[in-house]
């Protein structure tokens, strides 16, 4: 670890926390419809999007129709991307004349990237179209979004409104978060990729004379290397090198403002073409970061307790740092099992861990970029995590065990925290023998029980579909890692598509029916039986009469209040999931300091 | 329910193309005319003919050139198929394939090898080595292309980037860019004859 390592995570925090209030600010006055800066040149084309989709922007809905809408949505936009996936051949766009996407892979990415995931069973340059890219998967990185972000603002009227039946219009949340929120930032921060070397083009792939042409292993039909009947492997003169192009940057920034994280290429914000220098790569974590720091304000704001959301804010901060110092520290010792090589860091070389890392961005910028993806439901990656330490990589899997609350997927993080926030707060009261009461509003038994139920579903589905895959024959033949790391390999692919994050062991190959299947259906419960319980609760908030508070009330707004969050995180989180992870990075960790291999 | 099923039809129809198709062309359109070089993947042309891109790495494994890392992607440098090894901390195959490529780099003799030149980035397709696995092979080089050692140090720090903005990412060796002006500068005899 370095100083110049650690003066990047602290600036980094710091630029978090600079622009928090002002997104807060303004995510809250789009919402509450008051007047923008971007009225001018957004509200006429919100009109007309009204009137051709025949919205009625002053019909206010309960839940249940909120609830409603939001499945018609996802439902009829996962169905056009399916239909984009199986037709893409006959589509235009298509320059290097891509085959249609298989039907199981087809219906497991229409479901991932409908419900934020982005966990990809294919490679982006060999498998999808520009068109593909463009106007199904791209096009779900803003809508799933936007969903989010509308959800969460649901959740915030839930709490503020007093006595009534209803949480807003789902179609004007949406929309507003679409042209107000997302678009105008992404117009911008496709540019300042662009200006780095993202590329953003709809030719051919182009092909580039080698400077030393080199022999290589011949790839066979199978995709496999060839041998010949000795067993001996096939050799090739390689002269050429095939340059994948496409219409990346525009991607690239929804793909973290957004925090879907769906990479345009297969090797994702690794990729030079996604993430050419430093800078962009910082820009990206600030994207992934910005709008779910920004919805901590926007919470404080319309509940008129701005104290409130910085105390969810500190304590998110928290968990953040602690985060991003256990993997620093982990990736920056290296990997001991490596002989007759110089891994110390020096002026000169970044050292460390670096198998699956970029030399831009060295060890400090990958640990950094593997917790920010993770602590929210991002799961864009400029290192592969399954190449990380075990202790390296068991950060970003503990970050999505604890529900992606440290700033959250957009939308998503925020009211997975208000979810602990409302056991935390229940909590509070048993302690102290009141009813509890959050914001003024009683937290009831209806309420504990639908914010059991979502805590309850997310380990369920992780642990019952890892416990199959690692006895079963269709599960444990993907795994290409032995020993505990290949558990970890099964474990993190299920808790990463449940909390809808995307990011992956790579190794796993994703692409076989169980897993195309197993994870499509983890994906869709781990987004909508979230949802669900948690508008339930909005709707029951806002029908509550207020209660001014007395001296037996629990603050919501002081560092006390911070620490008790934390607690409830880290032990609903890690109490659930302590005996998976000890058999998989916990184990595989005490066999590396001991000098086993695998 | 009949009203909000043509809602959600409609604005499926209106959004995607609002932002699958008119969004990522008007970006497209920015960019090519803002930054055609980068928007286009800074393609590296010599006689007319593409000979790489800028940001993408290429394989380079004879003695004559500084080596780039070992690749992943596809059969090595494949920018069609990238990708990384995802080969675990503890798995043999991780630990063989490194110590195969540190004999390779002729590391022990050397002295231990600077750990990137040894292992898969995560691209398979990185541009670049650090500037201590360029100085480590600074002396092979030299050798086989007949240059001293201080001419090529010169040449290494003229392609050494430091830190962006001086403090973000990690100094770095752009490979291709070096060795493309190593077979200008110092041309082995055969490419000199071939001219």
């Amino acid at each position: 670890m370095t100083a110049n390592g650690w003066f990047q995570i602290l600036l980094f925090l710091a630029l978090i926390l600079a622009v928090t209030k002002p997104l807060g600010v303004f995510m809250a006055r789009v919402f509450n419809r008051e007047r923008t800066f971007l009225d001018v040149l957004v509200r006429p084309l919100e009109r007309l999007l009204y009137r051709i989709t025949g919205v009625d922007e002053n019909h206010d809905m309960a839940w249940t129709e909120y609830a409603f809408c939001m499945l018609l949505f996802s439902a009829v936009s996962m169905l056009l991307l399916y239909g984009i996936l199986r037709l893409q051949q006959v589509l235009p766009w298509n320059p290097q004349r891509l085959a249609a996407v298989a039907p199981g892979l087809a219906f497991n990415t229409a479901a991932s990237f409908t419900t934020n995931t982005n966990w990809q069973n294919y490679s982006g340059e060999s498998a999808m179209s520009y068109l593909t890219q463009m106007a199904g998967l791209a096009y779900h990185n803003f809508t799933s979004a936007a969903v989010g972000i509308a959800l969460a603002i649901a959740f915030i009227r839930g709490i503020a409104r007093r006595e009534k039946e209803t949480i807003g219009n789902f179609w004007v949340d949406m929309t507003r978060a679409t042209l107000w929120v997302l678009l105008p930032m992404c117009i911008v921060g496709a540019l300042l990729l662009v200006s780095q070397g993202v590329v953003q083009n709809l030719r051919p792939y182009d092909t580039a004379k080698l400077v030393e042409p080199q022999q290589v292993q011949k790839t066979g039909a199978d995709g496999k290397p060839m041998v010949s009947a000795e067993g001996k492997p096939v050799m090739d003169n390689a002269t050429d090198q095939t340059i994948a192009q496409g219409p990346v940057a525009s991607q690239e920034v929804i793909k973290e403002l957004g925090t879907n994280g769906g990479g345009f290429f297969n090797a994702n914000s690794a990729h030079p073409f996604e993430n050419p220098t430093p800078f962009s790569n910082y820009l990206e974590m600030i994207f992934i970061f910005a709008i779910p720091a920004g919805l901590t304000y926007t919470l404080g704001r319309m509940t008129g307790s701005a104290r409130h959301g910085w105390a969810v804010w500190a304590a998110m901060a928290f968990l953040f740092f602690c985060g991003v110092t256990a993997a620093y520290w982990a990736e920056a010792k290296g990997n001991p099992l490596l002989a007759g090589v110089d891994q110390r860091v020096s002026a000169t070389q970044p050292g460390g861990n670096m198998e699956g890392k970029e030399v831009r961005f060295g060890i400090a910028n990958s640990a950094l970029f593997a917790t920010v993806t993770t602590d929210a439901s991002c799961g864009a990656v400029n290192g592969f995590h399954d190449s990380f330490t075990p202790l390296g990589g068991m950060v970003p899997l503990v970050n999505i065990i604890l529900s992606e609350v440290v700033f959250g997927g957009v939308g998503a993080g925020l009211y997975g925290v208000l979810i602990y926030v409302v056991l935390a707060v229940f909590i509070a009261g048993l302690m102290v023998g009141r009813t509890p009461e959050y914001l003024g509003k009683k937290i009831e038994a209806y309420d504990v029980k639908m914010a059991m139920l979502v805590t309850l579903v997310f380990p369920l589905v992780i642990l019952t579909f890892t416990a199959i895959s690692s006895v079963e024959g269709f599960g444990t033949s993907s795994i290409t890692n032995p020993g505990p790391h290949g558990f970890t390999q099964v474990l993190y692919a299920f808790v990463s598509q449940a909390g809808n994050n995307g990011s992956a062991f790579g190794g796993l190959n994703g692409n076989t029916p169980w897993y195309n299947t197993s994870g499509a259906i983890t994906m869709l419960v781990g987004r909508f039986f979230m949802v669900l319980p948690m508008l339930a609760i909005a709707g029951n908030l806002a029908k509550n009469k207020y209660v001014p508070p007395s001296l037996g009330t629990f603050p919501v707004t002081t560092p006390l209040f911070s620490v008790l969050l934390v607690g409830v995180i880290v032990i609903v989180g890690a109490l659930t999931f302590f005996p998976a992870l000890s058999l998989g990075p916990i184990l595989e960790h005490l066999m590396m300091t001991a000098g086993k291999t695998f | 329910m009949k009203k909000n099923l043509l809602i959600s039809v409609w604005m499926t129809i209106a959004t995607t193309i609002l932002l699958g198709i008119v969004y990522p062309l008007v970006v497209t359109g920015l960019a090519q005319v803002l930054f055609k070089d980068k928007a286009n993947g800074q393609l590296i042309a010599q006689n007319g003919r593409i000979v790489g891109s800028r940001i993408i790495g290429q394989a380079f494994t004879g003695p004559t050139y500084f080596h780039s890392r070992p690749s992943g992607a596809g059969n090595g440098y494949d920018a069609a198929n990238s990708s990384a090894s995802n080969l675990g901390p503890t798995n043999m195959s991780l630990i063989d394939r490194v110590k195969a490529s540190v004999a390779t780099e002729g590391g022990g003799s050397a002295g231990p090898v600077p750990v990137d030149l040894v292992t898969m980035s995560g691209s398979g397709l990185d541009p670049h080595i650090s500037p201590a696995a360029a100085e480590f092979q600074v002396g092979r080089v030299a050798r086989e292309r007949g240059v001293s050692g201080d001419d090529l140090r010169r040449l290494v720090l003229s392609h050494t980037e430091g830190r962006q903005l001086g403090f973000l990412g990690e100094a770095r060796v752009n490979v291709l860019e070096l060795n493309l002006e190593l077979d200008e500068r110092f041309p082995l005899r055969r490419q000199a004859k071939a001219d």
